[in-house]
């Protein structure tokens, strides 16, 4: 049997840890930030091995292929800056419509790059750590995509760090819009699969909706949350639901959220 | 009391709980991560008293949910029962046989997310379940009976390498002492 004093000990922990698990959503966000905090040396040297390990890589690179790769980033320069004067111009076009319209100007996305510095370790969350937070700007619900398309959102920050909730999970529902015929839904996890086949449900289409596979998923702008036009992927079947009264559809990322390095953060 | 031993298991499950954040290959392969607390549970409860048991599910639980989106908090209590109903029973179990490791291992790797689901489901929050959960779950209780004899014999060359060797007596006995003299 237990001693007494070690009965009393234990008691303690069991109502210190439910008292814990009773804390309200910000304060226990501020204490897990804190907690998570006594991880930031050992991040710290990871990054620093990782940042060395490039150079050394880079120090390993031919002379001849470096130049050959700096040749090809020069041109791919130009091209878009090309690009980017014809953009400009479009942008300037828009505004000026609109203003005529009257219809509110739209503004450009102010993107931060950020660097993973961890995963969720629990097996039923998607989220991951980055090393952006407070200090660069960063504040929850903002936006976190790559070039190819959307990563999730910012759903807790810290001074120098944030957790970003990624699409798969549970706790992050997106409003998205089929590219092709304007359907709207709402993309949910998608429990059966592993989260590195990338795949994701796109739920609430109606039931006559024109909705193929190969046709491309980005997010509808409803909500709030996420702006339009945000890569999301693209459809690889769908099927009938509620006796033909709605569908849903099977969305493959665009991302491959499992190889994910950098991300970058939209700042408001 | 020496705190050697409960020392190197926090060290040991800080980097576990790091490891499990920063490292995905794993979970690339195998479509879960193996989770080595539970693990170091069974040792603990095996080998050290009540305070090592307390403070790994309170610091190792607090960790854990520090780098995910888990309530904090949520892992505590089934690590610590966990490691209480082992210790209950230590004296009635093979401590030192790898099998019996392996199979309290395993029991542990598979009753700890069972239990934090449980108080996960009753708090209210909607994890990420479905058929694919079972295969994570066989992962977790499979990496929990491979892990625990590892751990077993980290922590053995560890306490070989850092605590103070037991004196062994010496070889000299005065009553067997041959007494030359004069004859």
């Amino acid at each position: 049997m237990l001693k007494k004093s070690h009965l009393i000990f234990l008691l303690v922990l069991v109502v210190l840890a439910l008292a814990l698990l009773k804390l309200p959503g910000e304060t226990m966000g501020k204490f897990k930030l804190a907690v998570s905090g006594l991880f930031l040396p050992l991040f710290g040297l990871t990054g620093s091995a990782h940042e060395l390990l490039g150079e050394a890589r880079e120090g390993l690179t031919p002379k001849r292929e470096l130049q050959r790769q700096i040749d090809q980033l020069q041109r791919q320069a130009q091209e878009q800056q090309l690009l980017l004067s014809q953009d400009a111009a479009v942008w300037a076009e828009n505004a000026r419509l609109r203003a005529l319209v009257g219809w509110p100007r739209q503004t450009r996305w102010k993107l931060k790059l950020a660097r993973v510095i961890s995963r969720d370790p629990a097996n039923w969350w998607r989220s991951l750590e980055i090393d952006l937070g407070a200090r660069d700007g960063l504040r929850t619900n903002c936006p976190v995509l790559t070039a190819a398309g959307l990563v999730g959102r910012v759903q807790g920050v810290g001074q120098t760090r944030s957790q970003v909730v990624m699409l798969g999970d549970p706790n992050l529902r997106v409003s998205a819009v089929v590219t092709n015929n304007g359907e709207v839904g709402v993309l949910f996890a998608n429990s059966s699969m592993p989260q590195e086949d990338g795949m994701i449900d796109l739920d609430y289409l109606s039931g006559n909706s024109l909705v193929a596979p190969g046709q491309s998923v980005e997010t509808s702008g409803d909500g709030g949350v996420f702006p339009r036009g945000i890569p999301i992927g693209r459809i690889v079947d769908v099927r009938s639901k509620d006796y033909g009264l709605s569908k849903e559809a099977r969305v493959k990322l665009s991302v491959n959220l499992g190889a994910l390095e950098e991300v970058m953060v939209m700042i408001p | 009391m020496n705190w050697l031993p409960t020392l190197l298991i926090l060290a040991v499950a800080y980097l576990a709980v790091f490891l499990e954040g920063w490292c995905g290959l794993l979970r690339y392969c195998l479509g879960a991560q193996i989770d080595l607390l539970p693990a170091l549970m069974v040792y603990a409860s095996l080998t050290n008293g009540l305070a090592s048991i307390v403070l790994l599910a309170f610091c190792g639980g607090l960790w854990f949910d520090s780098l995910s989106l888990n309530p904090l908090g949520v892992s505590v209590l089934p690590l610590l029962v966990t490691g209480l109903l082992i210790y209950h029973s230590r004296e009635l179990l093979l401590r030192r046989s790898v099998f019996a490791q392996v199979v309290l291992g395993m029991m542990a790797g598979a009753a700890q997310p069972l239990g934090t689901l449980f108080l996960l489901l009753n708090l209210g929050r909607l994890p990420l379940l479905g058929w694919f959960s079972l295969w994570q779950w066989i992962v977790l209780a499979a990496g929990g009976g491979a892990l625990t004899p590892l751990c077993f014999q980290l922590f053995d060359r560890l306490h070989d390498a850092l605590a103070y060797q037991p004196v062994t007596p010496p070889a000299f006995r005065a009553d067997r002492e041959i007494k030359r003299g004069r004859l």
